[in-house]
């Protein structure tokens, strides 16, 4: 497996659990797509700067190729899949009713 | 880039009391099964060569499974980040949190 496979993967299961294992789906609530829409810019910002001044690389093979911001597009399925499982976890205490407030 | 995001997102506890740090426990069993799931990953990239890191740009700690200090640190101040994020939404929103625990 390459980078891509598993970007994919992390990123098509997270929605999944969110989707169908989750009873409150995050990917229904306006509150995590403004949120991801605050996170997206900041996320490109700091991968480009990781990416192009080379304090990451990325093997070529390992990758599609397709670089956004200087990133490969892999990294924004990743990073979708690290904040929607983060805040679906972070929803699921909730409703379990740990620390509420 | 880690100082960066934790000033970034920092803030929304202060100024918005968004009290993510006062529910530690919460904000500990959010990040850390997701994290290790993420650091597996990060480990078998390493391991196989998807990416490598400048040695000249870190800090020169190596963690357990030759995962840089930076890595750690960084799979714990992001999802932190994505957390003090929807958390300083919701207080700005409040309306939105209507439903949040299936109610």
């Amino acid at each position: 497996m390459i980078y891509s496979d598993i970007a994919i993967a992390a990123f098509s299961i997270s929605v999944m659990v969110d989707l169908f294992l989750f009873k409150n789906s995050m990917l229904t609530r306006a509150a995590f797509w403004t949120s991801y829409a605050i996170i997206l810019p900041f996320q490109l910002l700091t991968n480009w700067w990781l990416t192009s001044r080379n304090i990451v690389m990325y093997n070529p093979h390992a990758i599609i190729g397709f670089r956004i911001c200087a990133a490969p597009l892999e990294d924004l399925l990743f990073g979708f899949a690290l904040v929607l499982s983060v805040m679906g976890m972070w929803e699921f205490w909730g409703r379990r009713g740990m620390q509420r407030h | 880039m880690l100082i960066f995001t934790l000033c970034g997102s920092g803030w929304l506890e202060i100024v918005l009391k968004t009290g993510v740090l006062r529910r530690l426990k919460r904000a500990v069993l959010s990040i850390l099964p997701i994290s290790l799931l993420f650091l597996v990953w990060d480990a078998y990239a390493i391991a196989k060569g998807h990416w490598f890191f400048d040695r000249s740009q870190m800090l020169g700690i190596i963690g357990p499974f030759h995962i840089p200090l930076e890595e750690y640190l960084f799979f714990i101040v992001v999802p932190l980040a994505a957390i003090l994020t929807i958390e300083g939404v919701t207080t700005v929103k409040p309306h939105w949190r209507k439903g949040e625990f299936g109610e």
